[in-house]
């Protein structure tokens, strides 16, 4: 199955056009010694309802039919069918990069839109096109502190999602970047000990709720950032926005985060979208697309790829990132859920995983587990001793077809016997029940 | 047209959401959201209607030809949609055990077989979400291969030719390198001389993409992989011109040590307006043990996720990579098999054909045949009629095609980069061809159409100029700047004027 159109007389006249009498000799200035000869070692062409039939055998090959308690930093959400309807239209799907304005008003007004709602949310003035995912753009928010302060050192909180960190970690020596974590206190951060380790700092990452599930105190973390001259930068949760205070209310820099909660489905990890928004000072400094509003010769309303001289490729070796394909069209699916939901919508969201939340941690008490904080105040998650090894506690949940959450020894230490469990819009009282009937002692 | 927000009415909503009846616990007070988001209040209908109306403003490969230079725009096969949407691939939670993602290990697994098959190299990592992040990601292994063997501090310069694409440059910076640049010679391949003179015992590497963004194969690839190799440095292979060779000559075999891959250039991943994309590498063996974590290993029919690799630079992306792309790439490879090679031929044989009828007509800076791609140069309408490589592009919009890149490469003035990729029709590259042709005429005849173009799309010429004066980058409601117009042109439009 290929998807040419030539035929052999199509390729007879065009070879006549150029003047070759071969498709060979259009390669004839290869040397022969790197030229492959002979066929690619790879499996048989498939008609494509052969090819159907093979993918759709290693789909069947994933478990998917167990309830959903995994979280930890990718969410069981519901995806609205409106999204799926509008990622499929073609002049969406299948365009690129809006460097033709005029051909391409649909991508930059939508884009424009998914600043706006993003700048919302956040409480902040000016946010990019997307980024890569929410590890990604932690680590471009910590370039954009350097940038901005000149400072080399960043702080980035223990109770951070694991992955987030570690990808700062692996970008941050060629950014000429050091990282310093401070640890968790029982499940959160001291904005004291923040305030120690920010001395001389460029940036103080911080997640809001925590990879544990916790709500930490952002105000003080965010203010102790801030005597310290360093750039406070919230890691939040999309879905968390309407109920929980936005990062630029109570005096952060910049906020980024993991868009996937709000209009991908999890996909095994992708692709998916990552914010980053900022206050209107750090525009220059920002990596990746951002779209402005103009006029056209008319004087009408349009939109246009704008502040270029940041990027690639006009700057080149000075440009502030080498991004260039970003995650667009999930970003647009974010941008779909978040206009069907409106903030009425947005809050009873987060409101219904709180409640669920409450319910699933009643319950798993009630069958006798601890939770592992249990003196904070929690979002969608929280950490549950499942009074045995985590792993042992998944294998017998699984069993009964649930997912029952991250085992939480995997990233830290001390909490072999813990879970993070994590509660969606998705979630019934039913499946909690079965949850904490699957996790008895 | 009006934004999202300026549909929206107080009360509306759009998606309902399942209320349990359980109390909902209180947020702290300190902590908690103190005026909503102003998010568009629009009920479904509104709501689709908006972004189908947006789509129509917009052109996709599946409206017209878009021959996008070093973009490889070629058709997004449907039946990959299909597939990526399988409940068995997007439900799946990157998180649970192995034998949960049995399914989706083995497609990656494959999916690295055949890119090791395709590259002619030993190791890959799907991770890097993007072209960009796997040139950092490689340039990362480069850091790491050199430290190890107390060479980093030494090994500071990246070699990188005038005609690279910008991310190589900002990849270099980003990896905590120094760019040493190389010029092109005469033919259009790295100049030899120069390059000499630039490699020493301080090269840690070079960025090269073969063929060029000139559409040239450079002749004396052998040459250079023996000048690098015999300094003691490592090659890199940008592979978003690979659309040209797969099957005809492999980067492993050219000398490549590290090459990245754009699965939505060559592997047909719909571009989705400015992604997803994404940038697998495949490295040499001796490169191997540094890869990004976790590697996909494979034991007998079993797969599984190796997390125990003290040697990797670490994770440059969450999770394995995107994996919905890799879905769409594989249902791809596997359904042109080893044809993967015509598919080459003919998105060369293509390019070569509008070459042949266009050279003549505009100015071919070098006289050689191309590769998937080449690039003419409007300089003779600059100089005779002072019509310049944007009007050209933007005329062009009038004859219903996407413009070709403009401006770039930078070694080349008033720059015309034209790449059709294979999966257009021999007639619409002859449509594309009469549209060139009678754009020169209109130069010498009526200039002022090309001046003004586009005149038959939703905008006329955006002011590019007003916009990084004055940045507006976001809806500001109450606030928002009204915009000049009367909107008649609007209603013109929907009349079908």
């Amino acid at each position: 199955m290929s998807y040419l159109s030539l035929t052999g007389a199509d390729r007879d006249a065009m070879l006549a056009a150029v003047g070759v009498g071969s498709v060979e000799e259009l390669f004839r200035d290869i040397p022969e010694t790197v030229r492959f000869r002979g066929e690619l070692a790879v499996p048989p062409a498939l008609a494509e309802a052969d090819l159907e039939r093979h993918v759709e055998e290693l789909a069947a090959r994933n478990a998917v039919d167990e309830v959903c308690f995994l979280g930890a930093g990718i969410y069981d959400h519901h995806v609205p069918a409106v999204v799926d309807a509008v990622l499929q239209r073609g002049e969406l799907l299948t365009a690129y990069t809006p460097y033709q304005p005029e051909m391409s008003q649909g991508v930059l007004q939508a884009i424009f839109e998914y600043q706006t709602a993003i700048c919302e949310l956040t409480g902040m003035d000016v946010s990019n096109a997307s980024g890569y995912d929410g590890a990604t753009v932690a680590a471009d928010a910590c370039l954009v502190a350097k940038l901005a302060t000149g400072r080399t050192k960043v702080v980035v909180t223990e109770a951070t999602n694991p992955q987030v960190r570690q990808v700062v970690k692996t970008f941050a020596p060629g950014f000429g970047l050091d990282v310093v974590e401070v640890p968790h206190d029982g499940g959160t951060t001291d904005p004291d000990r923040v305030r120690d380790a920010a001395e001389g700092a460029a940036a103080v990452v911080f997640q809001q709720p925590n990879f544990f599930g916790c709500l930490e105190p952002a105000p003080s973390i965010a203010a102790a950032a801030n005597e310290a001259e360093a750039l406070p930068v919230a890691h939040v949760d999309p879905v968390s926005l309407g109920v929980l205070e936005a990062p630029g209310a109570y005096g952060c820099a910049i906020a980024v985060g993991e868009g996937q909660p709000a209009g991908n489905a999890m996909s095994y990890g992708g692709p998916h979208y990552g914010f980053l928004a900022a206050r209107s000072e750090y525009v220059r400094q920002l990596p990746g697309r951002i779209v402005g509003e103009t006029v056209d010769a008319a004087g009408e309303r349009g939109y246009v790829l704008t502040l270029q001289t940041r990027e690639q490729h006009i700057r080149r070796e000075k440009a502030t990132s080498n991004i260039t394909t970003n995650q667009t069209l999930l970003a647009l699916a974010g941008l779909v859920h978040l206009s069907l939901l409106g903030p009425q919508g947005l809050r009873e969201l987060g409101e219904t995983c709180m409640a669920l939340a409450g319910y699933a941690k009643e319950r798993l008490q009630e069958a006798g587990l601890e939770l592992l904080f249990p003196e904070k105040a929690t979002f969608k998650e929280f950490a549950v001793r499942t009074g045995r090894s985590a792993r042992e506690a998944v294998a017998a949940a699984r069993v009964r077809g649930i997912q029952p959450g991250y085992p939480l020894g995997r990233d830290y230490a001390g909490m072999d016997d813990a879970l993070l469990v994590a509660l969606t819009e998705r979630r019934t009282v039913d499946e909690i029940d079965r949850l904490a009937e699957a996790l008895r002692p | 047209m009006k934004l999202i927000y300026e549909r929206s009415q107080a009360g509306r909503r759009g998606l309902a959401v399942p209320k349990p009846e359980l109390p909902v616990p209180e947020v702290p007070p300190e902590l908690a959201r103190s005026k909503p988001p102003r998010l568009p209040e629009v009920a479904e209908p509104e709501v689709l209607r908006h972004f189908t109306a947006l789509s129509t403003r917009n052109f996709g490969i599946d409206t017209g030809f878009y021959p996008l230079g070093s973009c490889t725009m070629k058709h997004n096969p449907r039946i990959n949609e299909r597939l990526a949407a399988l409940r068995g691939f997007a439900r799946l939670h990157p998180l649970v055990d192995d034998d949960a993602a049995q399914g989706a290990l083995e497609l990656e697994w494959r999916l690295q077989e055949i890119l090791r098959e395709v590259t002619g190299l030993d190791a890959v990592s799907l991770q890097p979400a993007a072209g960009s992040q796997g040139e950092l990601t490689g340039l990362l292994l480069f850091r790491a291969y050199f430290a190890e063997r107390g060479e980093d501090e030494r090994r500071r310069k990246i070699v990188i030719p005038d005609t690279a694409h910008g991310t190589n440059p900002a990849s270099v910076t980003m990896a905590g390198y120094e760019l040493t640049p190389v010029r092109t010679d005469a033919r259009g391949n790295v100049d030899l001389d120069d390059l000499r003179a630039c490699v020493d015992e301080t090269t840690a590497g070079l960025m090269l993409t073969n063929p060029s963004t000139l559409g040239l194969f450079d002749e004396n690839i052998e040459a250079i992989r023996d000048i690098f190799h015999g300094a003691g440095a490592l090659m890199y292979y940008d592979g978003a011109n690979l659309n040209a060779v797969c099957g005809i000559s492999r980067p492993g075999d050219m000398g490549f040590d590290v090459v990245h891959i754009n699965l939505h250039k060559t592997f047909s991943q719909p571009h989705g307006g400015g992604g997803p994309g994404g940038g697998p590498i495949a490295v040499r063996e001796s490169l191997a043990p540094y890869l990004p974590v976790p590697v996909v290993t494979r034991n007998g029919d079993s797969f599984r996720l190796d997390y125990d690799r003290p040697r990797s630079i670490g994770k440059v992306r969450a999770f394995t990579g995107p994996f919905g792309v890799f879905v769409r790439s594989y249902a791809f490879m596997r359904a042109y098999g080893p044809a993967l090679r015509e598919m080459s031929e003919v998105a060369v044989l293509n390019a070569n054909y509008l070459l042949a009828r266009l050279k003549d007509a505009y100015e071919l800076p070098f006289d050689r045949l191309c590769m998937h791609e080449f690039v003419l140069s409007a300089r003779r309408l600059k100089r005779d009629h002072g019509i310049t490589a944007l009007d050209v592009a933007k005329r062009l919009q009038d004859y219903g095609f996407h413009p070709p890149t403009v401006y770039f490469p930078l070694v080349v003035p008033e720059a015309l980069m034209i790449e059709p990729t294979e999966t257009e029709a021999k007639e619409t590259l002859d449509e594309f061809v009469e549209a060139m042709l009678a754009i020169v005429r209109e130069a010498s005849e009526e200039p002022e159409l090309l001046k003004e173009a586009p005149h038959g799309r939703p905008v006329r010429r955006i002011d590019e100029v007003r916009a990084v004066k004055q940045p507006v980058l976001r809806y500001r409601f109450d606030e928002h700047p009204a915009p000049r117009g009367s909107g008649e042109r609007q209603l013109e439009m929907q009349r079908g004027a």
